[in-house]
């Protein structure tokens, strides 16, 4: 590992790698505060620039550094305007916003800052540990494997959508299933459903599904509600970014566990920052005494601590399941595995040992990611924050042609602009009926996958025999099965029981 | 009936013209060589057009039951039902323009359409100060085709077709 570490540390410090986290954060932060544009869509639209740099260690540090500044600058803009860019720092408006109200505007993003920082540092510690020891095991994975490790992936996602959600999560799931299977596969070299299309032979690109799923539908809703993201009695000027030493001490051992749940969580496909974020701070509530239990949406240090460290620790988990298996666990990982097979590696227990210096530059410039959002965002913070009261006549355009852009310097075509245009409406809709899209994404970037997974096991033993003649296939399909029906499960039984109880009365 | 069931519904109706495309056009077109393997192109489809009918069939008919929520919704949140206090108009205008942008953008290059897109856009959105939004637009979208095409290096026609670039 150390010699890892060293391998890892010459590539992150040259001159380029650095650069390329300092602008990633840099332009992160920038456009996480945005309404409408979450990590998700940022990265979607720097995709383009970071193949465009040809070498993938430059271009994940790249992205990395992106996803920890839109996160960041994410939380900046539910603390001071109440509107989150992004749904994982929904429970840092809790306590953030009500501070920014009391003309603390500064010390709330400090301590974001700080909680921020020491969440992904430690973050990083964990993965630095946990990754190589689960990219072992996972070398003894053959494609029979495969294939039922992503359909646990697949199920869990579903598993995590909440109640009386797991059918849609699980619909959206075989959507972007069938969509993946729009073009030509590489294990048959034969068109399939694309109605004679020629702009659909080599399938639909990821950049556009994304960007049709995310973006597009925000900027939607942006237009459709302007009290959506509106700007409000903006908080004023933002001074004073210092904290006392007694909130300093309150806050680290919110920090320490945090960190570690949250990094956890993280690691489960399909939980994620958001989960993490609304558990950590449900956790400290419960913990917390008394008095400060009281101070829980007015304005704690706690509350604003925990959701802060526990939703960047969990974006750094979200990383072990990417670098080790291959298989994203989030939306924001799919898009980056996306880029990464782009950019020609392939994620999964071989990168660490074909391409060491990938792997461990990631981990290393997500210190610096970290560093860099912590000294050369903080102070910056009242400067970028004046992006906020750009007016949203101005600002909605401009989401849009980026949204367009994104689709359009991916693939150089104009038909794939119809399609976004297309498939926007419809994402559209689908949030408007409740239905979560990040299973869909998710599907979609996993189908060819799972596909080639599957015809590559089913040629190997001429047939279905190897779910049966390899147990550990069977025991991960199983689990699958039971991810899946355990939550509708639990609540029908609970459900009877509550009935049973009515007609008792 | 609920908006999510009647998506329900079209998703259910789409996996059986997926499910016929799969099960009855595709596997005539296979080479004989190829039919002795034991996947064939149309195997993983087939698979999800009938998976995507039953869980189609699950959210149509209710047979998982969602939580009720009787909380109000908030002004920043989203709802359908109350998409008649929406702006509508404003959103189909941008999605039209946003269509006409994907056909002009070859014929009349970057330069032109993009500018007029956001002039346009911010039009639909109510801004009539056009001696601000105009300047903004055409900087913005030099600086944009500048970066994409000498930064990035990825061609982007820049005038109209009938000026030879």
């Amino acid at each position: 590992m150390l010699e890892g570490i060293f391998i890892g540390l010459e590539a992150a410090f040259s001159v380029q790698n650095i650069l390329m986290v300092v602008a990633g954060c840099l332009i992160g932060t920038f456009i996480g505060m945005l309404p409408g544009l979450g990590p998700m869509s940022i990265i979607a639209i720097m995709i383009p620039v970071a193949i465009t740099l040809g070498d993938p260690a430059a271009a994940l540090i790249l992205l990395a550094g992106v996803y920890y500044g839109a996160i960041f600058g994410g939380s900046t803009s539910s603390i001071l305007l109440n509107a989150p860019g992004v749904a994982g720092t929904v429970a840092t408006s809790f306590d953030g916003y009500p501070m920014a109200r009391k003309g603390q505007a500064g010390k709330a993003l400090t301590i974001a800052a700080v909680a921020s920082f020491a969440g992904g540092t430690i973050g990083a510690i964990l993965l630095m540990i946990f990754a190589p020891a689960l990219s072992s095991v996972a070398l003894l994975f053959h494609s029979a494997e495969y294939f039922a490790l992503m359909v646990v992936g697949l199920s869990a996602i579903a598993a995590f959508a909440g109640t009386g959600q797991v059918a849609k999560a699980l619909m959206m799931t075989i959507l972007g299933l069938i969509l993946a299977t729009v073009g030509e596969g590489a294990l048959f070299n034969m068109p399939r459903f694309t109605m004679g299309m020629l702009d659909l032979q080599s399938g639909i690109s990821f950049i556009t599904l994304a960007m049709a799923m995310f973006a597009l539908p925000e900027a939607m809703f942006l237009v459709l509600n302007p009290a959506r993201g509106a700007s409000g009695e903006g908080s004023g000027k933002i001074t004073n970014l210092r904290f006392s030493r007694e909130e300093g001490k309150a806050m680290i051992p919110v920090i320490g566990r945090q960190s570690v749940q949250g990094f956890f969580i993280g690691v489960l496909p399909g939980a994620g920052a958001t989960i993490a974020s609304f558990l950590g701070y449900a956790v400290e509530r419960n913990i917390a005494k008394g008095e400060e239990q009281e101070e829980f949406g007015k304005g704690s240090v706690k509350g604003l601590a925990a959701p802060e460290t526990a939703n960047n620790a969990a974006c750094t988990g979200s990383f072990v399941p990417l670098l080790t298996l291959g298989i994203p666990g989030s939306g924001t990982t799919a898009i980056l595995l996306g880029a990464l097979i782009a950019l020609n590696v392939t994620p999964g227990p071989r990168l660490m040992i074909d391409t060491p210096e990938i792997f461990w530059a990631v981990i290393i410039s997500m210190f610096i990611g970290n560093l860099v959002l912590l000294v050369l965002n903080l102070p910056l913070i009242p400067y970028i924050a004046k992006i906020l009261s750009i007016p949203r006549n101005y600002l909605i355009p401009f989401i849009l042609f980026f949204t367009l852009m994104g689709a359009y310097i991916g693939q150089n075509n104009a038909t794939e602009l119809l399609l976004l245009v297309g498939l926007g409406v419809m994402a559209t809709i689908f949030r408007f009926a409740d239905y979560p899209l990040a299973p869909l994404l998710i599907g979609f970037i996993l189908g060819t996958m799972l596909e080639d997974n599957f015809a590559r096991s089913m040629q190997l033993y001429r047939g279905l025999d190897f779910i049966l003649e390899r147990p550990m296939t069977l025991g991960l399909l199983v689990l699958a099965a039971l991810l899946v029906l355990l939550p509708s499960y639990r609540a029908r039984r609970a459900r009877k029981r509550a009935e049973g109880v009515a007609d008792g009365d | 009936m609920a908006l999510d069931r009647w998506i329900a519904l079209i998703f259910v109706t789409f996996c059986c013209i997926y499910g016929y495309a799969a099960f009855f056009t595709m596997d005539q077109l296979l080479p004989p060589f190829m039919q002795r393997n034991p996947v064939w192109p149309s195997t993983f489809p087939k698979v999800l057009a009938v998976l995507g009918v039953i869980v189609g069939m699950i959210v149509l008919l209710g047979v998982e039951k969602a939580e009720d929520q009787d909380d109000a919704p908030s002004a920043t949140e989203i709802n359908y039902r109350r998409l008649g206090d929406y702006k509508i108009g404003q959103a189909l205008m941008l999605l039209g323009l946003m269509v006409l942008y994907a056909l002009m953008l070859r014929p009349a290059g970057f330069l032109i359409s993009t500018t007029t897109f956001l002039v346009a856009g911010s039009a639909i959105l109510g801004e009539r100060k056009f001696h601000v939004m105009i300047p903004v637009a055409a900087v913005a979208t030099g600086f944009v085709w500048y970066l994409v095409q000498e930064v990035l290096g990825i061609f982007l026609r820049p005038f109209p077709f009938f000026m030879g670039m």
